[in-house]
């Protein structure tokens, strides 16, 4: 998981330590290496994109992040937060798998010297002057889409983006022409001005409520630097170059770049929680050379560079001209509008962003990707019923040319009837799921890491576990007269706690030492005390931080009497054993997906200097000095086997000490690389592999990754439903696997193939008889992956994967994950869903056909960027197979109902066109034309795609097998449409013509005629919704009797008026006994075919979904032999938050 | 900020249905009323909000096939029965005269004849009844070919005209190029008027004239409330070319029944309308003689012209196409009935019988036990 991290990011300050230590020569070696890494770099940048380069600033901007997107995975789970704009960009381009080395192109864009064509200037205090040149907008914050004056034009123009509107709009200005006019003037326009005025009311109160919500938030205060005094001023007002001080807890008015906190190392704690929905504190720096400076006392003037404004949330670079110095700044020295300040009580920063070109404001456009999806389905499927239409209306208007030779008119008044025809194919999405694409981490698994056992120096500490359950000796110590003790409790070995309190006397004791004391301090916690609800005498000790694992090993540290208390840029607490140490932070090299390790430079109280360095165990054991120890070593490694096959995560620790002259070395070229502005990161990698070398081993910690509730037995749905699971995780095989098993993805029977590294091994564990014939599960990791991906086995590798029931990937990096995704997408139709909680899910939960987001502990940037939220991976199972399976099955029936109802309709008036000498009239009447779609056929269609049901949930639940129907795409199909549409036909042949032939040469009028074809449609479609109703409740019966008799009242009602042709005609032709039998006979007749075919196939072929809802209503279904083990599903979630 | 948590309704609708499940037939668990929390109270438990509401499930056994197929048949074969003994028993006369009632010497300029305005136009025709007709018998004439549904022809009316005097110029635009004479206009105005048939017919029977009532032989709705009272023709046939008949500008258009009848636009080519009655019963084999003014220019079109004497009954008049159909349907049903009953005895089918089940049909299905 943690390799998915990105670990706080430490700023490239200049160290208090600087002062202490003494000067070096500058050495030529390493200058000569940044001097030529830098042209190299930006060189290699520009000759790969020489046109972005030239482009627009935005663009240029875009690209660079999906560089660093592409190229470095730990700040791609970043990236792929950053918003629905730079997913466009992702897709529309090339998704480059695989985690290659791509450093130089990152370093080369986020250090970039910054044009200054491209760049903003801020003079600090001075906004007049920043002002000057370039209008930045004030702060003031425009969420409205409207004012009073574009409201009308603009939200016109926006409604007529669907297809529909404009084809409505285009049916009723031909019928305002007197010669094509169909429908008289007015019907034709109200339902269109209707839906119109109802959607600009709609938009109208949305945007009055945005634009109270603006109005608060703009008037809201803030302490602005006027006239060398902080004055309270409108967030409106404040402009760019204003310096600002905020309180503790205050939402940040803007962006401002910091200049100095409470702090007295500069450090502040924002909570970013509206801007990417993560909770934890993060860590923001003051610049070393502003810390000091007081504003209202020393007028504080400097020139601050930094880039144009854009949604990158996680990049900022910018140049700081202050004292006659030049600054770096860096994303660790913004804080972004929209985050709070946190335990610290004031920061002053200087604003360089306002209003809308704050970074929260540039990402706030929405998330356009998947509706403007479903729009365009929909639009295009109004399209093809426009062109069905029109082919109606030629072949009316070429025969009108051909048999009379006059003049031909193209009337499109069939086409109302088409109107609400297409619900969309969306709905069906969720029914028909073939792939389930899961993250591991926070959505097979809590995310909660519990510290389990540990190896110290080569001894397994994990024995006692089972018997100290009662042994939570909670260890606390006292900050300021206060007891505190940490907030979670952790089992501890007593074996372990008795040698950790023993002090160093031993060897054995030194080892455990060192080892609690690296858990401690090797991490990037900040300690935070706060109240103890249950008990006010006491105090909690709340670890921060960004990655669970850190923070189980600080708890489990402090478990064990290594409390780690305070943290400052310069230095950390740790209160050991009731003793309080102070020990001086020389440097933090941070984690990274590269070196899978991070380590911290301690100057311990001792005086010596240590490095302490833990990391996963691969990348640990090539850099622990082999010579040493080697029954450790292997002894070790043996444990950290041990530990990962049980499912737990393992971290070596190793450290070593620092002589003299290594850390000065070592220190000089660490400042040399924090400070550089150009190949920063490039640099520090670099330092930190020259240190992290030949260390000692000191052991391994265990950390368990609990499964959720009811895991195990909604994979088991799943696979049942044959939806085929595809657990993609970052975490190493063996852990993959073991966790496949404890979670049911893997079971004994199954037939594993391991795809690693480069060699392909296969190995069966059940009979090799039935290899072909039972489930086949394939482990495959991240490296081969890619190796894959690239090349021609891509093809291979997908006709292998799809015939396993079960794929692990393990190892893979978050945009791999999106790769696989794509690759199903690409090679089957199939429908594919991801699930995942993180940010480095967002990209995969964005590349399926449905994405759910779990709303856990890694934030919310899944849940924003998915199409379902849910609370555990276990609810997956009713959405899938019961809401899924609903949905899908009403939404199929649907769009075949609502083709045939709107169908039918338009057939009777094209049939009665070809009897009226092909021109254009209705005998229906024209009132009941618009009806037919508004209340004659309106409210059964909707009540019957909302409620109906065909199988109960329980039976859903219980018979995965049923979710089949979707998968084989049973509902809805080429095949079944074009039955229904040959049925169509015949109905609208029995309709139209039984009244002809019965009434052929007879005095019957055209309201008369028309009266009886509309009672007919009517009733018979709303009959044939009827046949086809599995669940009929009191709602049903009154939607389609209701809507029958709706009907004969509104006709009656029309036929009433004497001013329309039709006066009196429903009254004469009800009281002629032929009107009842045509009625009675068209009914029949046009569902007979209906019926038989119905029945002859429910008894030749029936499908599961019927037996199920026969043996249901029989109530056999109870008795049946196969027996799924019931979810605990039904059972009340536990309250989440 | 506008960034509002999604989230929490998301997950609210769903623990929603996942929280309060109770379901009919299995039962097992029971509605959990939703713990009362100040900050999101969850909507009350109701079934109806839950769709949970009791329903009934009905399926398709072979019971119910069979029984509705038997029933729709002992339903349609006695109606079937009855319309067509029905239609039987209506005593049709259908006489076609257009073409008779041309004098030979002008079967080449037949249009010169029927619109010269000197010729005689009237014809006598014999018609023998075949069987007893009984009173009323209904006197129709019957044009083929003549599109009243045709769009323009339709349309081509001032229904506002026709209502009331205070209207008698509006809407006259609907009338076409023809919509006054000078600058009165025309009432009624109007392709429709303009077109009305102008043939008369007189009936004797063995010389003694039979009075043909035309009373009541429009709706009284129409009468009501289509053509005013105070509505008299003004200007009708007046202009340049002259149609069909000619109205008496004396009589309001309230009682002027053949052309409200006239007016009633017909949906199909060939239709009947309603000429008058006969109040008397005509008896077999009696021959009736009709004189026929034959005014109405149906040449210039190329339609037949025809005079129908019909009796009627419940089902309407003389057409077996409703007795057929309903006998076909009824026959069809009783054949499903008896081939389904065959099916269901021969190749049975326990409903929900679940070794149906595609999972339990094939061992290697989607779920290996």
């Amino acid at each position: 998981m943690a390799a998915e991290r990105a670990l706080l990011i430490p700023s490239p300050r200049t160290p208090k330590s600087t002062q202490d230590l003494p000067s070096f020569p500058v050495s030529s070696n390493s200058g000569v290496k940044v001097n030529l890494d830098n042209p190299i770099l930006v060189s290699g940048m520009d000759s790969q994109n020489p046109t972005e380069s030239s482009s627009s600033n935005e663009i240029s901007l875009k690209s660079a992040s999906i560089r660093s997107l592409s190229s470095n995975p730990s700040r791609a789970s970043r990236g792929n937060s950053i918003g629905a704009g730079s997913f466009r960009d992702l897709r529309s381009k090339p998704v480059r798998l695989g985690s290659r080395r791509g450093d130089s192109e990152v370093f080369s864009t986020s250090q970039k010297e910054i044009s200054d064509e491209d760049a903003r200037l801020v003079y600090l205090n001075d906004p007049a002057k920043s002002n000057e040149r370039f209008e930045f907008t004030g702060n003031s914050v425009h969420t409205a889409k409207y004012s009073l004056i574009s409201f009308i034009p603009r939200n016109l123009f926006e409604q007529f983006h669907r297809v529909a509107y404009i084809y409505f709009l285009i049916i009723a200005v031909l019928n305002q022409l007197p010669q094509l006019a169909v429908f008289g003037r007015t019907a034709s326009i109200l339902p269109l001005a209707f839906v119109l005025l109802v959607t600009a009311v709609k938009d109208a109160y949305e945007d009055w409520r945005r634009q109270m919500s603006d109005r608060v938030e703009n008037n809201r205060l803030a302490w602005v630097l006027v006239n060398d005094q902080f004055q309270q001023k409108k967030w409106k007002d404040i402009q760019v170059g204003e310096i600002i001080k905020i309180q503790a807890n205050d939402t940040l008015p803007c962006d401002m770049v910091l200049l100095s906190t409470s702090d007295s190392t500069g450090v502040a704690y924002v909570q970013t929680i509206n801007l990417d929905g993560e909770s934890n504190l993060k860590t923001r720096y003051a610049k070393q050379e502003t810390l000091s400076k007081i504003p209202e006392k020393e007028k504080i003037s400097g020139l601050i560079k930094c880039e144009k404004p854009n949604r990158n949330i996680y990049g900022f670079q910018a140049n700081m001209d202050i004292d006659g110095k030049r600054l770096s700044l860096g994303p660790s020295n913004i804080i972004l509008r929209g985050c709070e300040l946190k335990n610290t009580s004031w920061a002053i920063g200087v604003a360089v962003y306002c209003g809308r070109e704050t970074k929260a404001m540039l990402n706030n456009s929405g998330s356009p990707s998947k509706r403007s999806w479903l729009e365009s389905r929909m639009n295009s499927e109004i399209i093809v019923l426009s062109v069905f239409l029109i082919a109606l209306c030629t072949v009316v208007s070429i025969s009108a040319a051909v048999w009379l030779r006059r003049r031909r008119d193209h009337d499109p008044y069939f086409s109302v009837h088409f109107y609400g025809a297409c619900p969309g194919r969306p709905g069906l999405l969720h029914g028909q799921i073939k792939y389930v694409f899961s993250d591991k981490t926070g959505t097979l698994t809590e995310n909660k890491m519990e510290f389990q056992c540990a190896s110290v120096w080569g001894v397994d500490y994990s024995d006692g576990k089972a018997n100290t359950q009662n042994q939570q000796a909670r260890y606390f110590v006292k900050v300021d007269g206060k007891v505190v003790r940490p907030k979670m409790t952790v089992k501890v070995d007593p074996q372990l706690l008795e040698l950790s309190k023993s002090g160093r006397d031993t060897e054995e004791a030194k080892h455990v030492h060192d080892f609690f004391l690296a858990l401690a301090a090797c991490n990037t916690i900040v300690p935070l005390i706060v109240e103890d609800k249950s008990d006010p005498a006491m105090k909690l000790m709340d670890y921060q931080g960004e990655s669970p694992d850190e923070q189980a090993l600080a708890y489990a540290a402090a478990a064990y009497g290594f409390m780690l208390v305070e943290r400052t840029s310069g230095h950390i607490v740790i209160d050991i054993h009731g003793e309080r140490q102070r020990f001086n932070v020389f440097g933090l090299h941070e984690f990274d997906s590269d070196r899978k390790r991070m380590s911290v430079i301690l100057g311990c109280p001792d005086s010596t200097v240590r490095v302490f360095v833990k990391g996963a165990d691969s990348s640990m054991l090539s850099v622990i000095d082999r010579s040493l120890n080697k029954n450790v070593i292997q002894t070790t490694k043996g444990h950290l086997h041990a530990y990962s096959s049980l499912g737990l995560r393992t971290l070596v620790i190793g450290m070593r000490d620092l002589s003299e002259p290594e850390f000065e070395d070592w220190h000089f070229s660490f400042e040399t690389a924090s400070t550089a502005v150009v190949g920063r990161v490039a640099l520090l990698r670099k330092v930190a592999g020259n240190v992290e070398k030949n260390l000692t081993i000191l052991g391994a910690s265990a950390i368990e990754d609990k499964l959720q509730k009811g895991v195990p037995e909604a994979i088991e749905s799943l696979r049942t439903a044959g939806i085929k699971v595809w657990v993609l995780t970052g975490d190493k095989q063996e852990t993959a696997i073991s966790i496949g098993y404890s979670s049911k993805l893997l079971t004994n029977k199954m037939t594993q193939i391991i795809i690693n590294s480069n060699s392909r091994q296969s190995y069966n564990t059940g009979a090799s008889s039935e290899a072909a014939r039972s489930t086949v599960a394939l482990i495959i990791d991240g490296t081969s992956l890619v190796y894959i991906l690239d090349s021609e086995l891509e093809a291979q590798l997908f006709q292998l994967a799809s015939t396993c029931s079960v794929v692990l990937c393990c190892r893979v990096a978050p945009l791999q994950k999106a790769g696989i995704v794509a690759l199903v997408k690409k090679k089957t139709s199939d429908m594919t869903l991801s699930i995942g909680d993180g940010a480095n899910d967002v990209s995969m939960i964005q590349m399926a056909d449905v994405g759910v987001g779990i709303s856990g502990q890694e934030g919310r940037q899944a849940v924003m960027a998915s199409d379902f939220s849910m609370g555990q991976f276990r609810f997956l199972v009713p959405l899938l197979l019961v809401h899924g399976h609903w949905n899908y099955q009403r939404m199929g029936y649907m769009i075949l109902y609502n083709f045939y109802r709107n169908a039918i309709f338009v057939f009777v008036l094209f049939w009665y066109a070809l009897f009226a000498c092909f021109t254009l009239t209705t005998a229906i009447n024209e009132w009941s034309s618009m009806l037919y779609s508004i209340i004659y056929t309106s409210l059964p269609t909707i009540v019957v795609a909302i409620l109906d049901k065909d199988v109960s949930r329980n039976n859903l639940l219980k018979y995965p097998q049923l979710y089949g129907a979707g998968q084989r795409q049973e509902a809805y199909n080429r095949k079944l449409f074009w039955l229904t549409m040959l049925d169509t036909v015949w109905q609208s042949l029995v309709v139209f013509f039984v009244p002809i032939f019965a009434y052929w040469a007879s005095t019957i009028d055209v309201p008369s005629i028309g009266d009886l074809w509309t009672l007919a449609v009517v009733i018979l479609v709303n009959l044939h919704l009827a046949m086809d109703i599995i669940r009929w409740n009191w709602i049903f019966h009154a939607v389609i009797w209701g809507s029958i008799v709706a009907t004969f009242i509104c006709v009656m009602i029309l036929d009433s008026f004497p001013m329309l042709a039709g006066y009196w005609a429903i009254f004469n032709i009800m009281g002629q006994g032929s009107f009842w039998v045509c009625l009675l006979g068209i009914i029949i007749a046009a569902l007979l075919p209906r019926f038989v075919v119905k029945v002859m196939y429910q008894h030749f072929t029936p499908d599961d979904i019927q037996i199920a809802r026969e043996a249901e209503t029989l109530g056999s279904l109870r008795g049946i032999a196969v027996e799924v083990e019931m979810n605990p599903i039904m059972e009340p979630p536990s309250p989440r938050r | 900020m506008a960034m509002s948590p999604l989230l929490d309704d998301d997950t609210t609708l769903f623990d929603v249905n996942l929280d309060g499940t109770s379901t009919s037939e299995d039962g097992g668990y029971e509605p959990i009323p939703a713990p009362k929390t100040k900050s999101k109270k969850p909507p009350p438990y109701s079934r109806f909000t839950q769709q949970e509401l009791p329903a009934c499930k009905p399926i398709i056994t072979p019971k119910l096939v069979i029984a509705s197929f038997t029933f729709i048949a002992i339903i349609f074969v006695p109606i079937g029965i009855a319309a067509l003994s029905a239609s039987n028993k209506v005593v049709e006369i259908e006489e076609r005269y257009d073409r008779e009632c041309i004098p030979p010497i002008y079967s080449d300029h037949i249009l010169q004849y029927i619109q010269s305005v000197g010729t005689d136009k009237t014809c006598t025709r014999r018609l023998t009844v075949p069987k007893h007709m009984k009173s009323p018998v209904f006197i129709y004439y019957q044009l083929t070919d003549f599109y009243q549904n045709y769009r323009i022809y339709k349309s081509s009316r001032s229904n506002l005209q026709l209502k009331s005097k205070a209207d008698e110029g509006s809407e006259l635009k609907n009338c076409g190029s023809v919509q006054t004479v000078g600058d009165e206009p025309i009432v009624p105005c109007g392709l429709v008027a303009w077109s009305m048939f102008n043939d008369t017919y007189s009936f004797s029977v063995k010389d003694k004239a039979l009075i043909v009532n035309k009373m009541n032989i429009a709706w009284e709705s129409d009468k009501k409330g289509r053509f005013g009272s105070d509505v008299y023709p003004k200007n009708f046939q007046a202009g340049g070319v002259i149609g069909g008949a000619k109205l008496n500008s004396s009589i309001p258009l309230s009682e002027q029944d053949d052309l409200i009848v006239w007016m009633r636009p017909a949906p199909l080519r060939n239709f009947r309308k309603l000429y008058g009655r006969i109040d008397v019963d005509l008896e077999a084999n009696e021959e009736i003689k009709v004189e026929i003014k034959n005014n109405y220019n149906s040449y210039g079109y190329g339609g037949e012209k025809l005079l129908v004497l019909s009796t009627t009954s419940a089902f309407g008049g003389k057409s077996k196409f409703l007795g057929i159909a309903y006998l076909t349907i009824g026959g069809f049903c009783f054949l499903f009935a008896i081939v389904f009953a065959i099916i269901h005895c021969f190749k049975r089918r326990d409903i929900g019988d679940t070794a149906y089940l595609s999972w339990n049909r094939s061992p290697v299905g989607y779920y290996i036990k």
